[in-house]
């Protein structure tokens, strides 16, 4: 039973879209809509209570050499989105009944038994990934497969996964792999590639981590994402001192009443 | 795939070297002129920090219904109430405002967990609330005190209903303070946490106004709670009066936090539908009530009790307007792909 991750290097991905049809197929997940974005090949938009995997087009009008292409071919930047399964997940601790558990694997887990629709993770989720479902009342979001895990099978879009874009592993060998790989690209000339997993803000790194190209802000990826409890201290403390001074308040305006009263 | 060239009929190769056509000039041209044919923009929609990714808003946006300003309006008003309650019984101020206040509190405390109920989306489960005591989940810390709250209020109105039907006896006295006793904390907490429920989340607006959100909300609930009580015949009780001026002279410097600050996460309280509501709902709830209040104190005995009423209405109505506003501006808030990238280009609304 060790720490497992998700590695999605958007280099070797080929938007093929096999890691959406896969989770859907496997969690049974109903179709999101079919509407036409105008977004490049992407009619999605974002992950949400339908959508666990997302595969996200970034379209660049023809440029010699870029993503080495030939001159007059647009090119195309892809990366499959997913829950990051936040170290420290906002949602998780935003959970007012319990249902948002840990898993034994590192992942973050809705107990779709426990959830009673309260929504209050989905505004806590600092990647936007938790959603709740209109239809169904309750909040949906990529389970990390847990119960292929359970199994020792690895998550259904990595099984998926054509070109090993989506890699599955124990998270400490695939960091490793990560950084190894972002050196193999820069290596041979692929300067702007960086690996995202925020190990510096409150988040402390994630259970999904990402090689992109170029600022992983194209990719809506958020270069500061936080876990909202951070502010909670903050929050409280605010909280007490207006409370003190409403009981304050109350008290002293009845007090120089009564003393009036009394006169 | 084999490279020997692909045969057309002879009707299509008009239309194929028509397509060709059309693709050269949106290639060079940047879009097609030809009658006909209009791409939505750009032909290559480009992601790019400037632009995020399409434009497409990172965060999602509260999925609650009306019923959670509807919440946060009457749970503010009841938490402040039992409050004034308390002090009120402590202090040997009028039984009748007394009772009438724990009643407000009473019926905010039947009426609040119905609102929240109803909004859940699996409302049978409501009890799974109870589950957990999680003081890391402000939801959680809510929930637990608001059925503090509700057990505390009703004791103290039980016992206050026992006493005035069948006079004082030592066990309803007991019943009667201790219910009293623990309403202040509780309703104190209730006026204040949904500052810190909708404060603590990733919506950049409500998440960049924290530190203000509880104390607004408890000037807001305070408001509220003394102008229900002052329509319901407490427009002599010069606590009440206090209290009301008090409550609506922090609405005012709050709408001067919020105008004064300059900040991109903030336009959703000052422009648009949800700006509007702000706006309204501040006025209401400070400079007019405050003001009102000042003129009632000059006022001739027979204008004074009208301006108050007016005074009354005026905070009653103003606190329920900002807390839709606020709701309003967080799901505006939340359409905001440029705040969670921390994109370049974020505008800060004109200043007026």
């Amino acid at each position: 039973m060790s720490t497992t991750a998700f590695l999605t290097d958007s280099t070797l991905c080929i938007g093929c879209k096999a890691c959406e049809v896969a989770c859907k197929e496997w969690n049974e997940v109903s179709d999101d809509g079919l509407d036409w974005s105008g977004h490049s090949y992407d009619n999605t938009g974002a992950v949400g209570a339908l959508t666990w995997r997302h595969v996200k087009f970034v379209e660049e009008p023809p440029t010699p050499g870029l993503g080495g292409n030939a001159a007059g071919q647009s090119s195309w930047g892809f990366s499959s989105d997913v829950c990051k399964h936040c170290e420290v997940a906002g949602c998780l601790e935003a959970c007012p009944t319990g249902a948002i558990v840990r898993t034994e694997f590192g992942g973050v887990l809705i107990q779709p038994d426990v959830c009673n629709g309260c929504a209050y993770c989905v505004v806590a989720c600092p990647f936007g990934v938790v959603a709740k479902n209109e239809d169904d009342g309750r909040a949906f979001k990529c389970t990390f497969c847990y119960d292929r895990q359970k199994a020792g099978l690895e998550p259904a879009c990595a099984k998926a996964c054509p070109t090993e874009s989506i890699k599955f592993g124990e998270i400490h060998q695939l960091r490793a792999e990560a950084s190894e790989r972002v050196r193999v690209l820069q290596e041979r000339g692929m300067d702007d590639v960086a690996l995202y997993d925020p190990t510096h803000t409150s988040v402390q790194g994630t259970h999904a981590m990402f090689i992109v190209r170029g600022d992983p802000r194209t990719f809506n990826l958020p270069p500061n994402p936080e876990a909202p409890t951070a502010y909670l201290k903050k929050g409280w403390i605010s909280a007490a001192l207006a409370a003190g001074t409403l009981l304050g308040g109350t008290l002293l305006a009845f007090i120089a009443d009564g003393t009036r009263n009394a006169r | 795939m084999n490279s020997q060239p692909i045969r057309l009929p002879k009707s299509e190769i008009g239309r194929e070297r028509r397509l060709h056509e059309i693709r050269k000039e949106a290639e060079s041209r940047g879009n097609v002129k030809q009658p006909g044919v209009r791409p939505h923009g750009a032909p290559f929609p480009k992601a790019s920090v400037e632009t995020g990714y399409y434009g497409i808003p990172l965060l999602k946006p509260p999925p609650w219904t009306r019923a959670i300003p509807v919440y946060f309006f009457v749970g503010g008003a009841a938490g402040a109430a039992a409050v004034v309650s308390a002090i009120a019984h402590y202090t040997g101020a009028d039984p009748k405002l007394v009772r009438d206040a724990r009643l407000i509190a009473a019926a905010g405390a039947v009426v609040s967990p119905a609102l929240l109920i109803a909004d859940l989306g699996r409302p049978e489960r409501f009890l799974d609330m109870m589950r957990v005591f999680k003081p890391k989940s402000p939801m959680s810390m809510g929930a637990w005190t608001l059925l503090g709250f509700g057990s505390a209020v009703s004791a103290a109105t039980f016992a206050g209903f026992l006493r005035e039907r069948y006079g004082p006896s030592f066990p309803v006295a007991v019943l009667e303070n201790a219910g009293e006793a623990a309403a202040i904390p509780l309703g104190l907490g209730l006026a204040t946490y949904t500052g810190v429920l909708i404060g603590a989340t990733t919506i950049p607006v409500w998440n960049q106004n924290i530190v203000d959100l509880p104390w607004h909300f408890a000037a807001s609930g305070l408001g509220a709670a003394v102008g229900l009580l002052e329509l319901l015949g407490h427009s002599k009780s010069r606590a009440l009066q206090g209290l009301g001026f008090g409550a609506a002279l922090f609405e005012v410097w709050q709408g001067f936090r919020i105008e004064s600050r300059r900040h991109a996460d903030l336009n959703p309280l000052k422009h648009g539908p949800s700006g509007a509501m702000t706006r309204m709902g501040g006025v209401l709830s400070g400079p007019l009530p405050a003001a009102l209040r000042v003129a009632c104190s000059f006022a001739s005995k027979n204008r004074a009790p009208s301006l108050r009423r007016w005074a009354a209405l005026a905070s009653i109505v103003g606190s329920f307007l900002t807390r839709v506003a606020w709701l309003r501006a967080g799901a505006a808030s939340a359409q905001d792909w440029r705040a969670p990238l921390g994109a370049p280009g974020a505008q800060v609304g004109p200043d007026r």
